[in-house]
């Protein structure tokens, strides 16, 4: 079985919300200096699925990852997870946010690859939180879709997903290949073994550039993009909290009531 | 070439009534069609579907696009954006508006892949550039530290709309409206995934997205057994419990119970956070709340940003009393 992930470099989503810093000149986010990027914690999930499926399964796992400023020792981390193969597509012109040009590089280097059973994604990456990728490369590659899943299961051509919905989650059938994207219902992402880590330093991942993926420049990039950012911000909080206390932890639980019973919030 | 022209919205039932969520995004819809002075229509999707078409009537649209056929009774992603496909082509909506749901965000990037628009998934805030006529789609990115806005060039503009944001419009029995018959089938019918399952994993009771009280659980609660007193806490106010995301990932409780942009979004009028530090990705799902109370050990931890009050210190020693207190309160 051959197996595709896409994978993500992002700004460490775990950094304190005040790293978190807007050029309001350009509408774009600082990238803090002091914090490494990390791979996407929603692409550590579509990689944990296909580790399980080539555990039960076997098969070929090969990432993915389209980006800039791809960091070597982050973006091989797939590689020291257990992946096969990874290829990098680094691309000036491939610069862009929007789901339409990503999906139609990511689409476009799949089917350069060729070989695909199952295509794995995070339900949404940490950045950008808009859950479009999967469902893209499927509707480019006429492929059914099936996102936000928490169990994949494969008997012959034929796969069992369970797909988290609002109060529960529901069973999907479908057949190979298809797309599937992945919630953290599928489990811990595993560490990258010693092993796995000495492995991923020998192996050097494949690069393609836009001359190598046969894509219009109108499909990829700032001409591809189908939606623009025009104002980003920074939230504002009151951040005007009331704190109560007491002598003990038991008399400020106290005061407490009875504040929120003066305030009638209670 | 016809012109792209009105807001649609796509209804969603609930145990066979109108969705909350539709009430919401068919307020929010009619918001933006009275400022654009066009009209607000809705698709209504599914098998035996009729009396849900009225009820999007009463409820404030203007006209119902209905596809009846035994193949949408239960939602597949293939189903509804072959017949959303048909209907949007022959409406040819300026907007299209969805709800943030397990249909919503499943359908909303399919269908602008299919019709070769954009969609802009989660948004708090929908407005019409008084200007340029295009819409303004708001939402929070980066895990909700950033809230940036997206316009769009391409027809429809698709969004859809976070539950809880907009206050759901009220029924108006004399409200007519035109229901439409979709006859056109799409042309490849059958689909190639099948619903053979479908389980409810949440709690009996009172439904943590519609309490008006919850009481949330962080990382430091440690144990199910922790949440047992969270509980009774919850019962006693009549509201119900939730967690962030490592609880959940614990199965310290349900999965269902998580509250944050990957979980409910929750806008109750009583959220206490018990030993929740506050990332912004559960802040993200719970700043709608009226007054958030705050218990953490921790005085820097972020929660307090957002909190109304605060106890700095160890919740196993202020809930248990708190509890009783607020037992007391109501006896009187």
């Amino acid at each position: 079985m051959n197996i595709i992930v896409c994978i993500k470099q992002v700004v460490d989503p775990e950094a304190p919300p005040a790293h978190f810093k807007v050029d309001t000149t350009t509408n774009r986010l600082i990238l803090p200096t002091d914090i490494p990027p990390v791979i996407d914690p929603y692409s550590e999930y579509a990689l944990e699925a296909a580790l399980q499926l080539r555990d039960k399964y076997a098969g070929k796992i090969t990432a993915i990852s389209l980006g800039n400023n791809l960091q070597k020792e982050v973006i091989k981390k797939p590689l020291s997870m257990g992946a096969d193969e990874l290829v990098l597509v680094e691309d000036e012109l491939f610069t862009s946010n929007d789901s339409w040009s990503i999906a139609k590089v990511l689409a476009t280097t799949i089917i350069k690859i060729g070989a695909y059973d199952v295509i794995l994604c995070g339900r949404q990456s940490a950045d950008r939180d808009a859950g479009q990728i999967g469902s893209g490369i499927a509707e480019i590659l006429k492929l059914p879709v099936i996102t936000v899943a928490r169990k994949i299961d494969i008997d012959g051509t034929k796969v069992l997903v369970e797909r988290v919905t609002d109060d529960g989650y529901e069973t999907i059938e479908t057949t190979l290949p298809t797309v599937i994207t992945v919630s953290n219902e599928i489990g811990e992402p595993r560490y990258p073994t010693i092993r796995g880590i000495m492995a991923a330093k020998k192996k050097e991942p494949t690069i393609w550039k836009s001359v190598d993926l046969d894509i219009e420049s109108s499909q990829s990039g700032i001409d591809g993009c189908r939606s623009h950012l025009v104002k980003l911000l920074k939230p504002v909080y009151e951040g005007k909290c009331e704190f109560v206390d007491g002598e003990i932890p038991e008399d400020a639980a106290s005061n407490l009531s009875k504040r929120l019973r003066q305030e009638k919030v209670l | 070439m016809t012109e792209y022209k009105g807001i649609m919205v796509l209804a969603e039932s609930a145990e066979g009534k109108l969705a909350s969520i539709t009430r919401e995004i068919l307020g929010c819809g009619q918001k933006l069609a009275n400022e654009l002075g066009e009209e607000l229509t809705a698709a209504v999707l599914g098998n035996h579907v009729a009396t849900l078409a009225r009820e999007v009537i009463i409820h404030g649209a203007d006209k119902v696009y209905l596809a009846d056929n035994p193949i949408l009774e239960h939602y597949t992603n293939e189903s509804y954006t072959n017949f959303m496909e048909v209907i949007v082509k022959q409406v040819m909506p300026k907007i299209l508006i969805l709800g943030q749901t397990a249909i919503g965000r499943d359908l909303a990037p399919s269908l602008a892949f299919r019709l070769e628009t954009s969609a802009t998934t989660d948004c708090i805030e929908l407005s019409i550039n008084i200007e340029s006529g295009k819409l303004l789609q708001t939402k929070p990115i980066y895990g909700g530290n950033l809230i940036a806005t997206f316009t769009s060039e391409c027809h429809p503009q698709i969004a859809t709309v976070r539950p809880k944001v907009y206050p759901p419009t009220k029924p108006d029995n004399s409200r007519q409206g035109k229901i439409v018959k979709i006859d056109t089938e799409p042309e490849i019918v059958s689909t190639r995934t099948k619903v053979i399952d479908k389980v409810f994993q949440s709690k009996e009771g009172i439904r943590l997205e519609d309490a008006a009280v919850v009481i949330g659980g962080g990382r430091g609660i440690g144990s199910a057994e922790g949440f047992k007193q969270l509980e009774e806490l919850a019962r006693l106010l009549g509201g119900a419990v939730g967690a962030t995301r490592p609880p959940c990932d614990n199965n310290w409780i349900e999965e269902t119970a998580q509250i944050g942009l990957t979980g409910k979004i929750i806008a109750p009028k009583f959220y206490m956070a018990v030993a929740i530090s506050g990332s912004s990705q559960h802040i993200s799902g719970c700043s709608g709340a009226k007054n958030i109370i705050a218990i953490n050990k921790d005085a820097e931890a972020n929660i307090f940003n957002v909190a109304r009050f605060g106890i700095i210190g160890d919740w196993k020693k202020i809930i248990p009393v708190f509890t009783e207190k607020v037992r007391e309160l109501l006896m009187e």
